[in-house]
């Protein structure tokens, strides 16, 4: 028995120290936003903060996570609007939309690190994000406009 | 692309003609009981009989027509029957209704379709939908609207042509009278609903939604993470399924380790499900499945399997020897598909000198959509072992083929089997192949439980439905203007038919039609040529299909051409499209995608009008320094007109950055336009991973590439860096989106690589060559 903590709640587990963070929060916990795409840690779909940072789920054992605070897009907002969301949504950023949770995590912590990224900030913040739709050039004018919003 | 699925065997279900209206249905609307805690989100509807919990329909709903129904409160609820995959179908087809309707979009919810052949085809792929079902949809809308306008006429003593339906109100201008729908609703579902023919549709200037750039149905869903896709389906009590399958196409299970499988924690039963029967088509493929309480105990049980396989026949497959093998195929002699004047004695009587051959070629690719091909099944049986209860909740682009190999699988009627349509994670292509969904009832049945399968990055690139390999041999004599005099085009790849037919090794007429036989340059000798091909792998229809290598040949040999007569290759394409005409391909199998020449010409001034447009829009003519270049193509597709230009920045060391596309599509009539720029942007996307990027193959029969790592895609930082799109506005009917943009890419690609290092590149993937330059 451990204990996890995601979006400021407390779970108790009970699984292999191994098992991935992406499995515990989608099969155990029941917290399906965020998302499988290679369990490899190549696409970042399955991407979420530990501690503020991004990290992808599917490549860290939960054992690894420890008493550090686990973040996922449930967690992200309250009520789905913050800015990264928000200008998601202004942009029409997502087409079948299942990689742009992982994006949209991944943008919030480098927004968080870097609030003016340059375009060479979002190649290196966003290039583990895979989209097979090809949504790339909106998240980078929604990120650019999110960042204009959290300045604010 | 739609394929003949029923020469399968397999009781596909066939995809109807054009959808005959429909009486009201017999079933209640309704969304789905919710299941348990979590459940499905995604509203579904249900067949006939099933056990539902009805929300927001009631009996006093007025059901005018199978995809609308209004309830007194005059909610209006449009049926969404083809599957959202990331164009915005489940948004832009609702819109039309709406809009014949004169409903208030806020006012309008989507429910989604289960599969149901009442609703006409569901097949989502061949960029159709809208084509397919603008005219139905807008006569669900009218019909409806005719009915309301009837009722509020009916009201007032007055003649139902003076009364409007707009703004979710009818009116009756000359007494300034008007009637909520819900208000309507009691006496307009009294009324006998009207022949389309009687129906008058709105003209287009009376539209108030359409054209418009409406929120997608399921944003805020996709934005705060409770969007419901195959991946997220739920049951009280399912299990978890992986399954391994044989490397090689065909191969037979020799022997595993069943208990080492069952020591890891949270493995609960391994068990086998029996290999498909040849041809392939969209049958389980067969193998050992570990079931587990959680995906990961499943992932770690199946590693413990250590599988054993006899590789059978395809085990001596290697791409790289087949790769010399077609090349050779597409440069012999072979089936004619097109003919005009005398293209081979033209060749043959001509100066050496003055012909050009060139020979290109497009490997394997895998589909990869994000989200892998997954499906929950819950399959229940009697006591005497008959299936009681089918019901699947799966990402698929065709539920009635889900439903044709559930019955062909379980031994049940098609419409037995339920089949719920959730989001799709992408689609390419991939998920019209309901195998998955196959394998997931095979388990539920054997277990007694729900089981959820799902694939995992390495099975879904090692077991593709792969786009299949193709080599393309071109060849023109040129007089000395360089304009060419004949010209000669063959083309060999493993055909489709082959998941459908075990051994077929033609191109079918299918696929020669896209972008080969409807060849739209003007010459007075031409010869079209399919040469054979076999399949070792599975193949399938990835967006776009055949145009991929097809337009790879077709739209890079004009630009060689051109090159080698020393022309400015725009000019050079521009009169080789010759006069604005409409092609005739009398004699040539062509489908047209389904429709008539009539209606949807192969129109040459539409052509030329995309191709000068995207010119100008990308700046032509502009002076660069080496290391830079402008390449463009034009092709037609799906029944639409698109020509793209390519601007590349290639460093002396051969780094390739993709600065600016710029393409037009002309698909017609638009409903939501800036999904048509976003396909067109994912095109280009879609392109450059294809391009750049894309191989699949294989050795010893089994395919080598299994993740993203060695399956590389495009990322943020090879992408293009901005993309720009133009519709052109008209009133043509609907031609197809989604794919149009995919085909002009590459080649638009290469050529501006040549123009801006002098390399040709007619073997992709590009990231194979050097492109470095002094």
């Amino acid at each position: 028995m451990s204990e996890i903590r995601v979006n400021g709640q407390t779970h108790e587990i009970q699984t292999d120290p191994d098992m991935p963070l992406l499995w515990v929060l989608r099969d155990v916990l029941g917290m399906q936003g965020t998302k499988y795409g290679c369990g490899i840690g190549q696409c970042g779909s399955c991407t979420v903060h530990l501690a503020g940072q991004a990290v992808k789920a599917c490549s860290l054992p939960v054992s690894a996570v420890g008493d550090l605070e686990v973040t996922t897009i449930e967690g992200l907002s309250t009520d789905g609007q913050h800015p990264v969301q928000k200008a998601w949504r202004e942009h029409g950023v997502p087409q079948c939309g299942y990689c742009q949770v992982g994006q949209m995590m991944a943008a919030a912590a480098l927004l968080t690190s870097k609030p003016k990224p340059t375009d060479a900030d979002i190649d290196r913040g966003m290039s583990g994000n895979l989209c097979r739709c090809g949504t790339y050039t909106r998240v980078r004018a929604a990120i650019k406009t999110a960042g204009k919003e959290m300045a604010k | 692309m739609s394929y003949p699925l029923n020469k399968s065997g397999q009781g596909i279900a066939i995809e109807s003609g054009a959808p005959s209206v429909l009486r009201p249905a017999l079933s209640r609307r309704a969304f789905m009981a919710s299941l348990s805690a979590g459940s499905l989100v995604l509203a579904t509807r249900f067949a006939s009989g099933a056990s539902v919990s009805l929300v927001g329909s009631s009996a006093l709903d007025f059901e005018p027509d199978l995809f609308v129904s209004i309830d007194p409160t005059g909610l209006v609820t449009i049926l969404a029957h083809r599957s959202e995959m990331g164009t915005g179908i489940r948004t832009a087809l609702p819109m039309v209704v709406a809009d014949e309707l004169g409903a208030d979009w806020e006012r309008v919810v989507i429910e989604q379709s289960i599969g149901d052949a009442r609703t006409g085809s569901q097949n989502t792929d061949g960029s159709q939908s809208v084509r397919g079902f603008y005219d139905r949809m807008r006569i669900a809308g009218a019909t409806a609207r005719r009915m309301l306008e009837q009722a509020a006429a009916q009201e007032w003593g007055v003649d139902a042509e003076e009364c409007n339906a707009s703004e979710h109100k009818v009116t009756h201008k000359a007494s300034k009278r008007s009637l909520g729908f819900g208000e309507l609703v009691e006496a307009a579902s009294k009324l006998d609903v009207p022949a389309p023919q009687s129906l008058r549709m709105r003209d287009k200037k009376e539209y108030r939604i359409v054209g418009k750039n409406v929120p997608l149905t399921d944003m805020d869903g996709l934005l705060d993470g409770s969007a419901k896709f195959g991946i997220d389906a739920r049951l009280d009590g399912q299990l978890y399924a992986v399954i391994a399958r044989s490397p090689v196409l065909g191969g037979t299970l020799v022997n595993y380790d069943s208990d080492a499988a069952l020591a890891v924690d949270g493995v609960v039963e391994v068990l086998e499900i029996p290999p498909f029967e040849a041809p392939h088509s969209f049958q389980a493929l067969g193998g050992v499945a570990v079931v587990a309480t959680n995906t990961w105990a499943a992932i770690q049980g199946r590693k413990a399997l250590a599988v054993e396989w006899e590789a059978g026949p395809n085990g001596a497959f290697e791409s790289k020897a087949f790769e010399a093998e077609l090349a050779e195929s597409a440069r012999t002699p072979g089936r004619v598909c097109r003919d005009e004047g005398d293209a081979v004695a033209a060749l043959k009587d001509a100066d050496p000198a003055d012909v050009f051959s060139a020979d290109y070629y497009v490997p394997f690719l895998a589909h990869a959509p994000m989200e892998p091909p997954c499906a929950l099944a819950n399959v229940e049986l009697n006591s005497d072992g008959q299936v009681t209860h089918c019901e699947v909740w799966t990402a698929t682009q065709n539920p009635q083929a889900a439903q044709g190999i559930l019955a062909g699988t379980l031994g049940i009627p098609p419409e037995q089997a339920i089949v719920n349509v959730t989001l799709l994670g992408g689609g390419f292509g991939r998920k019209s192949k309901p195998d998955y969904v196959a394998e997931a009832a095979i388990l539920s049945r054997d277990l007694g439980a729900p089981v959820h399968v799902t694939w995992t990055r390495e099975d879904d690139i090692r077991h593709d439905y792969y786009h299949t390999v193709g080599a393309v041999h071109m060849q023109a004599v040129q007089d000395k203007q360089g304009k060419p005099t004949a010209w000669l085009q063959r083309s060999a790849f493993p055909p489709i038919t082959s998941t459908f037919v075990a051994g077929a090794r033609d191109g079918g007429a299918g696929e020669m039609g896209m972008g080969f036989t409807d060849l739209p340059y003007a010459l007075d000798h031409l010869r079209v040529e399919n040469s054979p091909a076999s399949a070792h792998l599975r193949i399938g229809w990835l967006r776009s299909v055949a145009h991929i290598y097809h337009a790879f040949g077709v739209c890079s040999f004009p630009d060689e051409l051109a090159h080698r007569a020393g022309k400015e290759p725009l000019s050079y394409l521009l009169e080789l499209l010759g006069e604005d005409r409409h092609l005739k391909l009398d004699g040539v199998q062509y489908s047209n995608g389904g429709e008539s020449m009539e209606d949807y010409p192969i129109d040459i001034a539409r052509l030329r009008h995309v191709t000068e447009r995207a010119a100008k829009l990308a700046g032509w003519g502009r002076k660069l320094p080496k290391g830079k270049g402008l390449g463009i193509a034009c092709h037609r597709s799906f029944l639409s007109y698109c020509a793209t230009v390519v601007e590349v920045d290639v460093s002396k060391s051969g780094v390739l950055s993709i600065t600016k596309v710029s393409s037009v599509i002309d698909a017609g009539t638009v409903i939501h336009p800036d999904r048509v720029k976003a396909q067109m942007e994912g095109a280009a996307v879609f392109g450059t991973s294809l391009a750049v990027h894309g191989e699949i193959t294989a050795k010893d029969g089994a395919v080598i590439e299994s993740n993203f790592d060695t399956y590389p895609l495009a990322r943020m930082n090879d992408a293009p860096k901005e993309i720009q799109v133009e519709i052109v506005e008209n009133d043509a009917p609907p031609g197809g989106v989604g794919e149009v943009g995919v085909p002009p890419f590459a080649p638009a690609l290469c050529n501006a690589i040549f123009a801006a290092t002098g390399k040709r590149v007619r073997r992709l993937p590009i990231r194979h060559h050097d492109l470095s330059w002094s």
